[in-house]
């Protein structure tokens, strides 16, 4: 009766312990946990690691961890300097979108970490792809690749053309898992410049204005317009939720002049905002 | 129901024939006063006078029979009782003096509505300050007893019930089988009640007015000595398919467990006279739910539960000139709410929040009281309860989600209840006269203080509550006096209460609703001050032993500091009866109603309720056969079939049309 038990304790006991005979270096720091890998981005010399914390691109921004491994000894790289440039190829025109720069984490010898806001993306992910350029001890390489980045479930960036004919960019950064509070709200706001620059704007003002659509608009109190800090390049307000569901951000796009560059407010025949993004917890 | 009437009629004409031969031989024991602050149940057994003309009723038509009690309705079952205007925000409610809170956000659960008369001994009711026996209170304590063991060694008694009332098809079912030994005391009782849509004056039919109920308790007693015996008790009542035609959702269930355990020590000789220290729980269900209404702006679920533990000791002692009780007290409660919404949009995802987030309440608390009788014609009395509170957001959503309101505030608050009376009282022959003065304090109650968009359908507003209330206070004033001429007797009594720190819902234009249609939002906050002054005057007149009558008019007054009146204040209230008893028989017609409502109170949302009046008729016998009693209780209520509704009902609701009932008990000696 007993040995039932016994048996698979003593076996598990037994091949734990021989494979830890194996091993007679300490185990390496897993530098990239609770990440997923996206993806692997490969050249002759080198294999670029994506991660994320889904293992998935999504429309919107999204963080993302690089570890460059030596294909030759199956090491990870600790001194590179990374410059990325996501493209997405349309049937007439390709074009690239908001990024951060790549930088090494602090704390860590093997990562490197930016941020890329995919403004919309083709059928079945398409259509988006990743080239990086590195350099390694003065010596310059290169790794280009597909990726597939899948569309979001609700609006978490939007792209809107302001009064003043320039093209916007609004991605919604936190919070990444709503909660019934006052959330800490934190949106990156980018102008496009051309097809291939989408420098950070600085100094406007994001008016916020939470509402819920299936409960007749309801809104919430003590909500706090988003403004800029110029440390983290991205703009601060306080987001309160009063109960979990869906929920429409309306914005409006205030310059350093306070004109209105695009959204409206929000009053019982105006429902909704032309510029809004969506939270659903 | 054809059936049941045969079988009423046929029981009727069997025993009427019957009865005639015997003699009766058992004196009524009725101990009811009409006028007097305590009213008691005089059991369902016992032929009681005009005041209990139902053996059957609930108690919340029981209570309604009180003078200073008004019963709040939203529908025909689970009236919420108000004492000098008050509601149970203000009061003291408690079974036995345990503490029970309801679990409904929306008061549509009072306490009265999870015992049932069948359970009750007597009903207490203590206006002020001085019904703070259990609890700190401004408007008073309504404490629903429950009968004690009794040792008597009259074996086994038991009592079968039935009534019927035609409007709403009304079925009453109960039975009740009592042991009494030398040591050992049982006593188990069923009630079944189940009640159809009614109908208001003109044959109205008012839709979601159903309920079904059942109710069991137990009670047994053991001897352990001359001197010490111990009790438990056990309620559990289920009420399921509740409408509330007043409000835009109904009750699937509604269930309460109530378990007590008690010691008592008796002693005449000693200076203690009776120690009793009792142990007990009792936890609440309250599911509300919309889904038998056809046509809601979005689907809803509202679940509550109310847990409560708590523990008293009670003294009472006595010497030549004084009479003294103690009470120390202590309980724990936690209420949660929640309410989970639908969208119309399947895709969407559902919508939730907690509207009371895990509230714990300690309270511990001593009260004392002291009656002195300076002499046979004069007596003084003093209570006091010193009380600490403490309640705690448990649920660390719920904190999160009222720091959007209040950003400061932390998970607890603790408060120091103070109350204090003191009672002058003179008796002569003829007259007699009292004047008393209290000081009390109260705490927010869950909903007040931490209720999270909490939607009133009676002013079309969202509430919000507020944890940084301040205690609300309360100086009174009450008097009271009588004169007895041969048989005709009149009696005054008055109190009045300024209360500082009000508690009332105040809008807050730049808050926006969450239901769907709401008027807007309104915040708990407290008024500078509020007045609220009742008073009575009660004449009878005996022309014989056999005939009497007796009249009661109610003034009441309620004004804020910022003299708006306030909400639910009653206006002139009257009551006029002829009474008719013989031993066996008895019969009084009633006339009661209400001025037209001067007083409303339009800054709250109320609007003016026409005067009414209604007539009722009561008829009782009472038969012997051989050992065994039936007691026949009959009579029809609004005779005239008058549409109604009085300015306690819920959104104007009317009140029941024209009804008649039967009420048959046969008791098993």
């Amino acid at each position: 009766m007993k040995l039932k038990y016994i048996v698979p304790v003593l076996l598990l006991a037994l091949f734990t312990s021989c494979s830890s005979d194996d091993d007679n270096d300490i185990p390496p720091v897993n530098e990239v946990e609770d990440l997923i890998k996206v993806k692997d981005i490969t050249n002759d010399t080198h294999t670029i690691e994506l991660y994320t914390k889904s293992g998935k691109f999504y429309t919107g921004h999204n963080d993302i961890s690089i570890r460059i491994m030596d294909n030759s000894d199956k090491k990870y790289v600790e001194s590179a300097t990374i410059s990325w440039n996501p493209m997405m190829q349309m049937e007439t025109m390709s074009h690239s979108c908001p990024k951060s720069e790549v930088s090494k984490v602090t704390g860590k010898n093997t990562v490197y970490n930016g941020t890329i806001v995919y403004q919309m993306t083709g059928m079945n992910g398409s259509g988006w792809s990743l080239k990086l350029t590195y350099t390694i001890d003065n010596q310059e390489y290169e790794a280009e690749d597909t990726i597939t980045v899948l569309q979001s479930d609700k609006q978490n960036v939007t792209t809107v053309t302001g009064s003043d004919d320039t093209r916007y960019i609004l991605a919604l950064i936190e919070p990444s898992t709503p909660k019934i509070a006052v959330n800490d709200i934190t949106v990156g706001l980018y102008k496009m410049e051309n097809m291939m620059m989408f420098p950070v704007v600085e100094n406007y003002t994001i008016a916020l204005d939470p509402r819920m659509p299936s409960m007749d608009n309801h809104s919430s109190p003590n909500n706090q317009d988003l403004a800029y800090d110029s440390t983290q390049q991205m703009y601060n307000g306080k987001l309160s939720l009063t109960m979990s569901g869906y929920w429409v951000l309306n914005l409006k796009l205030i310059d350093d002049k306070d004109t209105v560059l695009k959204g409206e407010d929000i009053t019982d025949s105006h429902t909704q905002s032309s510029l809004y993004l969506e939270i659903e917890f | 129901m054809k059936k049941l009437t045969l079988l009423y009629l046929s029981l009727l004409v069997g025993v009427i024939t019957h009865a005639q031969d015997h003699s009766i031989h058992q004196k009524e024991t009725d101990t009811l006063v009409t006028h007097l602050d305590e009213i008691t149940v005089v059991g369902r057994r016992k032929l009681s006078n005009y005041r209990q003309e139902k053996t059957l009723s609930s108690i919340d038509e029981y209570l309604e029979k009180s003078n200073r009690v008004t019963m709040i309705k939203r529908g025909n079952y689970a009236w919420e009782p108000t004492l000098n205007n008050m509601a149970s925000d203000r009061l003291s409610v408690t079974i036995d003096g345990m503490q029970i809170f309801g679990a409904c956000t929306d008061k549509m659960d009072p306490i009265t509505s999870y015992v049932d008369v069948s359970n009750l001994e007597k009903v207490t009711i203590a206006s002020g300050q001085e019904g703070t026996e259990n609890a700190n209170a401004i408007g008073g304590g309504i404490d629903l007893k429950l009968p004690e063991s009794k040792y008597y060694n009259t074996g086994l008694k038991s009592s079968v019930d039935l009534g019927y009332e035609t409007n709403g098809n009304y079925k009453t079912t109960g039975a009740d089988l009592v042991y009494s030994g030398n040591r050992l005391y049982i006593s188990g009782d069923g009630i079944y009640r189940k009640s159809d849509n009614y109908d208001a004056g003109g044959n109205q039919e008012i839709n979601y007015s159903q309920f079904k109920k059942y109710n069991i308790s137990l009670q047994a007693g053991y001897k352990l000595s001359d001197h010490d015996n111990i009790d438990a008790t056990f309620i559990y009542d289920k009420a399921t398919d509740i409408g509330y035609p007043a409000l835009p959702m109904d009750v699937s269930l509604a269930k309460a467990t109530i378990g007590a355990i008690a010691y008592t020590h008796r002693s005449e000789s000693t200076f203690v006279k009776n120690w009793e220290t009792k142990l007990y729980f009792n936890t609440i269900t309250h599911i509300m739910d919309d889904s038998k209404r056809p046509d809601v702006p979005i689907r809803m679920d509202m679940p509550g539960w109310s847990d409560t533990y708590g523990l008293y000791s009670k003294i009472k002692a006595k010497t030549q000139k004084h009479q003294l009780s103690f009470n120390l007290n202590a309980h724990y409660n936690r209420s949660l709410a929640e309410m989970t919404m639908y969208p119309n949009d399947p895709n969407e995802n559902i919508m939730f929040m907690y509207t009371w987030p895990d509230i714990r309440t300690y309270y511990t608390s001593i009260y004392a009281k002291d009656q002195f009788y300076i002499s046979t014609k004069e007596k003084l009395s003093f209570t006091a309860r010193l009380g600490y509170q403490t309640n705690k957001i448990k649920k660390e959503t719920g904190l999160e989600s009222l720091q959007i309101f209040y950003p400061q505030i932390s998970d607890s608050k603790s408060r120091i209840l103070t109350s204090f009376s003191a009672n002058y009282t003179l008796k002569h022959k003829k007259t007699d006269f009292s004047v008393g003065l209290g000081y009390g304090e109260r705490a927010p109650s869950v909903s007040e203080g931490y209720g999270f968009f909490l939607f009133n359908s009676f002013d079309n507003y969202d509430y919000i509550g507020n944890p940084t209330l301040k205690n609300e206070k309360s100086a009174e004033v009450n008097f009271k006096t009588n004169y007895n001429h041969k048989n005709f007797k009149i009696g005054i009594e008055a109190s009045y209460f300024h209360i500082y720190d009000y508690i009332i819902g105040q809008n807050d234009d730049s808050l926006s609703p969450m239901t769907i249609g709401a008027n807007g939002v309104r915040v708990y906050n407290s008024l500078q001050y509020a007045s609220i002054f009742n008073t009575f005057l009660n004449a009878s007149y005996t022309l014989n032993k056999t005939l009497s009558l007796n009249t009661s008019v109610g003034y009441h007054y309620g004004k804020g500091s910022d003299h708006n009146n306030l909400p639910l204040i009653s206006p002139i209230s009257y009551l006029a009866e002829v009474n008719y008893s013989l031993k066996s028989f008895n019969a009084a017609l009633q006339v009661n109603g209400n001025t037209n409502q001067g007083n409303h109170s339009v800054f709250y949302g109320e609007d003016q309720t026409a005067a009414f009046a209604i007539l009722n008729l009561n008829l009782g016998n009472t038969f012997f056969i051989k050992d065994n009693k039936l007691i026949l209780k009959y009579g029809i209520e609004n005779i005239l079939d008058t549409h109604y509704s009085t300015y306690a009902d819920w959104n104007n609701i009317p009140r029941q049309g024209r009804n008649f009932y039967i009420n048959t008990s046969y008791v098993i000696q």
